[in-house]
């Protein structure tokens, strides 16, 4: 065969592979039993600590997942159904898209929302970028709430755009102010005057929500925001050591052409029946190109399909009492750790939802590690992503506390601030 | 089959001289190849534009596609039926389907235009 083709050796084949890459020898050890696999996996896991108590949020939180979610979304009709472009053979896929995309807008107050996006980072570039093709206006304001991962996805993602990104500052001459709520640190605000103030200077409101958060707050849409975008993992996703997560957009109708991603819509046949299919297509960048809203032409469906599925299974008023465990727990939590005053001290000047900022007598990641040996997961330090001092900790309570669990962790943190 | 009074640009818009003022839309080649039109993203009443600045926007079940500014000048009018009714411009490309109107245009920018037999022969070379 190397004789048909004029090569000399199948080396030779292999010539654009630099050779500090290439295989160095194809001596793979002998095969092991199934048995013996199962075995090296399993102590390998073991390994793992799952065991931990986590008071970790930042973005991504240690909620419930019921059951149900796992059990539904791992039917192999939906855990391997592939892209629904062509429609007539993929109703029932199209069907559980629109019902997210459905429920994201009642979670929002917002009147559209997309097929989903990869995770709320990348989602918050889009709502920025979205923004700059509504308004014409190559700069966008970041208001210090931000999660500052996502702060530097933007940059990441924008370093070879020609666009200005502020951080702070007034939305005359900006297509958008990004806002957070709850902010990174915690606190919960209303950005009603704010939206009303960028759109008298002629930009939009973008606002990056907390999913769990809107059984309690109030939404984007009713602030007046033009549009929403979240982080979905706390909507039955677990935190998979960084994913899959779950990327949120919705926006108001008249903003609806400028959306990236897919979007599943209703319709009917000749028949009168009713019927799903992806609209607005030309937005996508497999047919509009370099001039698409996005490159994006996908959605993360099965993570959305989960958190349709735990949306459904809550309802409106499973979702306000999840969301009431949290900030609940949360204010039991600050008031166990008032009573450490003024060892420890709560940063948090205004109304929190489920997550505040502390400020220890030590450094705040030695105590993080001194609380690993008690078996908790204190929290995280906030110099380590640039918002706080050496003894500052970001500290979540979900719905998954205990009042023991509490006050073990107050107990707990106490004791390692005095020492 | 094409319009003997109109203008014609290389981007498959046409041009009709209304007194001054410059009514635009695409041609029937043009709708043809986009297949059913679904969308029409028009400019501004104020816009303005030179000639081959991009104008409007034409969206189709499958493809999206520019139109141009065959002649420099500022938008006076746009043809708000096609906001409800797009498909007007495949029924009737050259009258129900016109898109917008252009004033303060040069003169010389629509006398450069090819006519309906330059247009045509343009057509059989693609």
């Amino acid at each position: 065969m190397l004789a048909a083709i004029g090569a000399g050796s199948v080396e030779e084949l292999l010539d654009s592979i630099p050779r500090e890459v290439r295989l160095q020898s194809w001596a793979v050890p002998p095969g092991l039993s199934e048995m013996a696999v199962s075995d090296l996996v399993h102590r390998l896991a073991a390994k793992n600590v799952t065991s931990h108590t986590s008071f970790i949020g930042g973005g991504y939180y240690d909620h419930f997942i019921p059951a149900a979610v796992d059990a539904l979304s791992s039917r192999s009709e939906f855990y391997t159904a592939y892209t629904p472009y062509q429609p007539e053979c993929a109703q029932g896929t199209l069907q559980s898209i629109y019902e997210y995309q459905s429920i994201i807008c009642r979670l929002t107050g917002l009147e559209c929302a997309n097929a989903s996006l990869y995770d709320g980072g990348t989602a918050v570039f889009e709502a920025a970028m979205m923004s700059i093709r509504l308004t014409g206006r190559p700069r966008v304001v970041c208001h210090s709430s931000l999660n500052p991962i996502y702060r530097r996805i933007l940059d990441t993602q924008t370093a070879h755009l020609e666009i200005e990104i502020a951080d702070g500052g007034d939305p005359k001459d900006a297509a958008c102010v990004i806002v957070q709520n709850p902010a990174f640190l915690g606190d919960a605000a209303d950005f009603a005057a704010l939206a009303e103030k960028c759109h008298a200077a002629g930009a939009l409101l973008v606002v990056s929500f907390y999913p769990i958060s809107l059984g309690l707050m109030k939404t984007p849409g009713q602030m007046g925001a033009d549009i929403a975008v979240a982080e979905g993992q706390s909507l039955g996703l677990p935190l998979g050591f960084g994913g899959p997560y779950l990327g949120i957009m919705a926006t108001r109708r008249r903003h609806m052409r400028k959306m990236p991603g897919r979007l599943a819509a209703a319709t009917h046949d000749n028949q009168g029946r009713t019927g799903y299919v992806l609209t607005l297509q030309a937005r996508e960048q497999h047919i509009r190109r370099e001039k698409a809203m996005s490159n994006i032409c996908s959605n993360e469906a099965l993570c959305a399909m989960r958190a349709l599925i735990y949306l459904c299974l809550l309802g409106k008023e499973g979702l306000r009492q999840v969301a009431t465990h949290c900030y609940s727990k949360a204010e039991y939590l600050k008031s166990r750790l008032r009573q450490a005053a003024p060892r420890i001290r709560i940063l948090n000047e205004g109304p929190t939802f489920n997550e505040f900022a502390v400020r220890l007598p030590h450094d705040a990641s030695d105590v993080v590690d001194r609380m690993l040996g008690r078996g908790l997961l204190a929290g995280l330090p906030l110099s380590a992503v640039g918002r706080g001092g050496p003894n500052d900790l970001l500290i979540a309570v979900t719905e998954k506390r205990t009042r023991e669990d509490l006050d073990d962790f107050s107990t707990a943190l106490d004791a390692e601030s005095c020492s | 089959m094409n319009p003997r009074h109109l203008r014609y640009s290389e981007n498959h818009e046409w041009v009709r001289d209304s007194g001054g003022v410059y009514v635009v839309g695409i041609t029937e080649y043009a709708a043809e190849q986009l297949g059913d039109i679904t969308y029409v993203e028009l400019p501004q009443v104020g816009d303005e534009f030179a000639q081959d600045d991009e104008a409007a926007t034409v969206e189709s079940v499958k493809a999206a596609s520019e139109v141009y500014a065959p002649v420099g000048g500022t938008v006076v009018a746009v043809n708000g039926a096609l906001d409800e009714h797009p498909e007007l411009i495949n029924k009737g490309p050259y009258e129900q389907g016109w898109m917008f109107k252009l004033g303060d245009a040069e003169v010389a920018e629509f006398d450069s235009l090819m006519d309906v037999a330059a247009y045509e022969k343009y057509l059989k070379e693609l």
